[in-house]
């Protein structure tokens, strides 16, 4: 009996845990979770499994100021490449090729929402609109 | 007289058990081929284990390079090119414990062949090099001719590279450990960390062998 009671209390406090959290976290936990696998499949050989780049030739992805000055253009970044373009990442200048990535929106959102939440980055979640917005804004 | 036959059996035993205790030596891989000469009379069967043969190229200062340069020399060799966009760069993250682990050992060094050699010119490589964080001889990037390069790759016992629309060149991630004899002792996928741990381990091993104290 008192098993049953305790058991059926700890499935309460699950299913309310759960329950509360509003549809932003959900989004967020979809994305991130979803933009880890982009990461490991796109970009995880140059910029390391933990954002932490490769000395002077691939930059690191922890610059959190960088990456909120530059929030706009990280979605063209990514869907077109850099092309020598100097960039200062942690002080430091990278000016060397990034590929474009042939990639949905919807990914971009992801992986964009894992990179700047990761790493000791934390930006919130990045839309799909967002992203589709920025994208037509891109040089 | 009972008391030191037991004594000697004692030793023997001893020191047997550390002899066999003591596994010092990597495997040597390749073709071989038996060589039957006559010597003073007596006829005598040797081994001969496949090398790495002649090459030409040059390296990052723009100074030739080839197999003698290595003579004496443990090595550590890798095909690469530096717009690699997929392998290279995790290979080359992995590398760098190498590197930092014996840059300050004269008889080792790394060396890696460009795969890529109209575009790797001299000036490209020192760049690489600089902005990879490297300096000094230990390690060597290397430009050859094309044909010789990927020719070499089959005396590596690596796969031959080849070029393709979209990935412009596939290779593999595979580092190998070369002696001071250009016999090949290991075989290393240099995409895996802990491969290249164990790489490390092996070129210490590798260096407490009696030939390569000596050299050649």
């Amino acid at each position: 009996m008192k098993l049953k009671v305790i058991s059926a209390i700890c499935l309460l406090l699950v299913v309310l845990f759960f329950s509360c959290q509003t549809d932003d976290e959900i989004t967020f936990k979809r994305y991130y979770t979803t933009g880890s696998i982009v990461y490991q499949n796109s970009c995880q050989n140059c910029h390391g499994k933990n954002g932490e780049g490769l000395s002077a030739l691939m930059p690191p992805l922890t610059d959190s100021v960088f990456l909120k000055a530059n929030k706009a253009s990280l979605p063209c970044f990514i869907k077109y490449g850099l092309k020598e373009k100097l960039l200062i990442v942690n002080k430091k200048p990278f000016e060397g090729n990034m590929p474009a990535m042939d990639l949905a929106p919807i990914e971009i959102a992801e992986v964009l929402t894992y990179v700047t939440n990761s790493f000791g980055n934390k930006m919130g979640v990045v839309t799909v609109q967002q992203v589709s917005y920025d994208l037509d804004k891109c040089k | 007289m009972r008391k030191l036959i037991g004594a000697i059996a004692i030793v023997l035993t001893y020191s047997a058990c550390k002899f066999n205790a003591a596994p010092t030596a990597l495997p040597i891989y390749g073709n071989r081929t038996p060589v039957t000469k006559t010597v003073d009379g007596k006829t005598e069967t040797d081994t001969v284990y496949q090398t790495i043969p002649a090459f030409k190229t040059v390296n990052q200062y723009g100074d030739s390079i080839s197999n003698k340069s290595l003579d004496n020399n443990i090595y550590v060799a890798d095909f690469f090119f530096t717009t690699c966009p997929s392998i290279c760069p995790v290979m080359h993250r992995n590398m760098l414990t190498v590197y930092d682990a014996f840059k300050s050992e004269k008889d080792v060094k790394i060396i890696s062949y460009s795969i890529d050699p109209k575009h790797d010119s001299v000036n490209i490589l020192k760049q690489y090099a600089d902005k990879l964080g490297i300096a000094g001889n230990t390690w060597w990037l290397l430009q050859g001719k094309k044909d010789e390069i990927y020719k070499l790759s089959e005396s590596y016992l690596v796969r031959r590279p080849e070029e393709d629309a979209k990935q412009l060149f596939i290779h593999d991630g595979y580092f190998l450990l070369i002696d001071k004899q250009k016999r090949i002792r290991g075989t290393y996928d240099g995409t895996l960390p802990e491969q290249v741990k164990q790489l490390i381990a092996d070129i210490k091993t590798l260096k407490a062998e009696p030939d390569q104290i000596i050299g050649k």
